[in-house]
């Protein structure tokens, strides 16, 4: 099993076998290279643990543990911190963590395994019970190597990556397989009961009480501590500039308050529509850092694409994992396992465009036959090309406000859904009848938080956003998998725990004032960002989908493997997708016409999905075979 | 099926519906039934132009004209000065 994992841990490998118990480990060394070696136990091996990811405030811990509760310790690292932490608070360790975890703990005397998963979802943790046996790893494909583990896929899950663009945790694509739920615990006790607890929600209970000014100050005193915990590493740390406001800000942050030498990383693109290389160039010169970049052409998306799907491990709708791998193969090949990214801030304090079309359809909405009001949609996705040139009438009725949507608990993400629940359309028959019962938001309704209706609709679609796109896909998809593909460790203080509780509770109008998007970190981060960074409008981070796969100018695919997914008789013995949907959007991406969003997201789902079934079920093997390994 | 109806249809089972099977006969609204999605009208429009040598204005690309094989068909017609 742990030998699938090489990519996540290449500097080391150990196994713990105690009684009815194995744990094992792929080690990343970062932290105490000489003392760090996993599993590790305390207290003869009372306490055992394997654990993947980083508790950046171990030191603070550890103080506190030494000095109040009078433990010792006998290594320098994070890892040995968490056990003396069980050892001392129980299962209420993880409240006091702030980091980004997933790991197991062997208490022999109890006979119980304890597990935990940060509070957002950065780090992975996947289990089954399979005869009576509890399996668990960071990754699918483990499990999947555990002998006799039955793998499937499960449409549901397929169901809910063709309405959110990926499954959310327990459920995954794979019949069995269970994710655990950012910000929640797993026991398994000595009767081999599993019992799943959740121990952090996000709370958007409003802080009205500080102006603008303070809560910038205390905006900007909470980054610089999260950056500067974030850099506690034996190894250099690097950052990545996406030419945005997030990355600049932490690359600002770490130069500017911290005596780090700052080495940044950027991916840059071809084609000019997804490209930005000259924000990011003013970032760099701004910062005087020392800096590398790697261009992603569409063709070398397209040449990754099968070695990414083997890390995701799900189908996806996009293909803007695979440059992130060609980024982190940069970062790697440079000498470093570490880097901070900007991640994590549009969730926390109101960055994505979905929050804004929000906001203009309640504001339509409130006025139903303006045509004024709906006007104001033409400001959303200037970069879009395809939808700035759709008539006025279209436009309007693309965003149409429905009554009864207006009420929906899911107002906000209700246009994106909807268009991403078009791709089932695509589905064979078989699949279809199976999935005709299945409602996604049906049951992510019956899950939402008793609170959730009390909140501001802004912070409604905050949570919708941070507790489904982004452990689901952002951390993951684009996260953790191209990232540790590489043997890479990506850190975001966006996301660090004191600052994600103080951001929920910020009000509304000082996180988008206006339709200006992250107008306090705008206000927070003057000094540390380039004024042609600060002042550009928000371009989400994309890359060319079918376009990866087919050229659309000579009407060729781009490589061998493309026509042999998409191959008609491959299809429809995969049984997923009616084969003749999928011939005919070849043909439409053949004659260079697959330009809509909706085409765009079913070549890819259409891909991803035919190379994830192909490599996990029949011919699973537990390595990357040479064959699909990334071009130079 | 007149001639017209018949052309849009199969353009839009081609080029929009790729493949999946929908009755575009008894549709009243390609929008409501997510036919046409943010750049299918562009393509549709562009589509009619091509066929029948027309030329849509912008007042025109509205879904009184556009979102029903019958609104499509009657279109065509007055465009065509039939």
């Amino acid at each position: 099993m742990i030998g699938t994992l090489k990519h996540r841990g290449p500097d080391g490998r150990g196994v713990h076998v105690d009684g009815p118990c194995g744990l094992a480990h792929a080690r990343l060394a970062i932290l105490d290279l000489e003392g760090g070696a996993q599993p590790m136990g305390i207290e003869s091996d009372d306490f055992v643990i394997t654990f993947n990811g980083e508790i950046f405030n171990y030191l603070e811990l550890r103080d506190e543990l030494e000095k109040k509760h009078g433990r010792r310790f006998a290594s320098r690292s994070d890892t040995e911190t968490i056990l003396h932490a069980y050892a001392v608070w129980g299962d209420r360790c993880v409240e006091r963590m702030n980091g980004q975890w997933s790991f197991a703990l062997w208490d022999r005397k109890r006979g119980r395994l304890f597990c935990a998963r940060d509070r957002i979802g950065v780090r992975p943790f996947f289990w089954t019970v399979h005869e009576g046996r509890f399996v668990f790893g960071s990754e699918v494909k483990a499990i999947f190597a555990y002998p006799g583990v039955r793998r499937a896929l499960a449409l549901e899950g397929l169901g809910e990556v063709f309405t959110f663009w990926c499954t959310i945790a327990p459920r995954t694509v794979w019949e069995g397989i269970s994710e655990l739920p950012p910000g929640h615990t797993l026991v398994v006790d000595a009767s081999r009961r599993v019992e799943v607890r959740r121990y952090w929600q996000l709370d958007y209970t409003v802080d009205d009480s500080r102006d603008d000014a303070t809560c910038a100050g205390e905006l900007m005193d909470l980054l610089v501590d999260a950056a500067r915990i974030r850099l506690r590493a034996d190894v250099p740390v690097g950052a990545y500039v996406s030419g945005g406001i997030d990355s600049s800000v932490i690359a600002g942050v770490v130069k500017r308050h911290t005596d780090t030498p700052l080495r940044t990383f950027s991916v840059a693109f071809e084609d000019p529509d997804y490209d930005e290389s000259s924000f990011q160039q003013d970032v760099v010169g701004f910062l005087g850092t020392e800096h590398s970049q790697v261009v992603a052409s569409a063709d070398r998306i397209g040449g990754t694409f099968p070695e990414m799907a083997w890390h995701m491990e799900t189908p996806v709708v996009r293909t803007a994992p695979a440059p992130l791998y060609v980024l982190a193969g940069l970062v790697r090949k440079s000498g470093f396992k570490v880097v901070l990214t900007g991640e994590g801030s549009d969730e926390m304090l109101g960055g994505y465009d979905i929050f804004k079309e929000a906001k203009i359809r309640r504001f339509w909405g409130r006025e139903p036959a303006s045509l004024a009001r709906p006007k104001l949609l033409r400001r959303l996705y200037p970069y879009m090309k395809s939808l700035q040139a759709q008539p006025d009438a279209y436009l309007r009725a693309f965003f149409h406000v429905r009554g009864e949507d207006l009420e929906s608990p899911f107002f906000s993400h209700l246009p994106r859904w909807r268009l991403t629940q078009q791709l089932k359309g695509f589905l064979s028959k078989d699949a279809k009848a199976a999935l005709a019962r299945h409602d996604p938001l049906a049951e992510l309704r019956a899950r939402l938080p008793a609170e959730y209706a009390k909140w501001h609709p802004f912070a409604q679609a905050q949570y919708l956003e941070s507790t489904i796109l982004l452990p689901g896909y952002i951390l993951s998809s684009q996260g953790d998998r191209p990232a540790m593909g590489n043997s890479i460790e990506g850190r975001y203080p966006f996301l660090d725990a004191r600052l994600m509780d103080w951001a929920a509770k910020l009000p509304p109008h000082q996180k988008m004032r206006g339709l200006d998007e992250k107008s306090l970190l705008k206000r927070a981060a003057r000094n540390l960002v380039p004024p042609r960074v600060l002042e550009r409008p928000k371009q989400p981070y994309r890359a060319p989908d079918a376009a990866s796969f087919i050229d659309p100018a000579s009407g060729k695919s781009r490589h061998e493997y493309v026509d042999e997914v998409l191959a008609y008789d491959r299809v429809a013995k995969g049984g997923i997708f009616d084969p003749d949907a999928v011939q005919k959007l070849v043909e439409k991406a053949r004659s260079g016409s697959v330009v809509g969003v909706r085409d765009n997201m079913a070549f890819v789902a259409a891909v991803s999905t035919q190379l994830v079934a192909e490599r996990f079920l029949e011919g699973f093997e537990s390595g990357l075979p040479a064959s699909r390994q990334a071009i130079p | 099926m007149t001639d017209i109806a018949k052309k849009i249809s199969t353009f839009i089972t081609d080029n929009l519906l790729l493949g999946r099977t929908v009755d575009l006969v008894g549709t009243s609204s390609f929008l409501d039934a997510g036919i046409i999605d943010s750049t299918g009208v562009l393509e549709l429009v562009q589509f009619l132009e091509e066929t029948w040598g027309l030329s849509v204005k912008d007042e025109e690309m509205v879904p009184e004209n556009l979102d029903s094989l019958v609104r499509l068909e009657s279109f065509v017609k007055k465009k065509l000065g039939k």
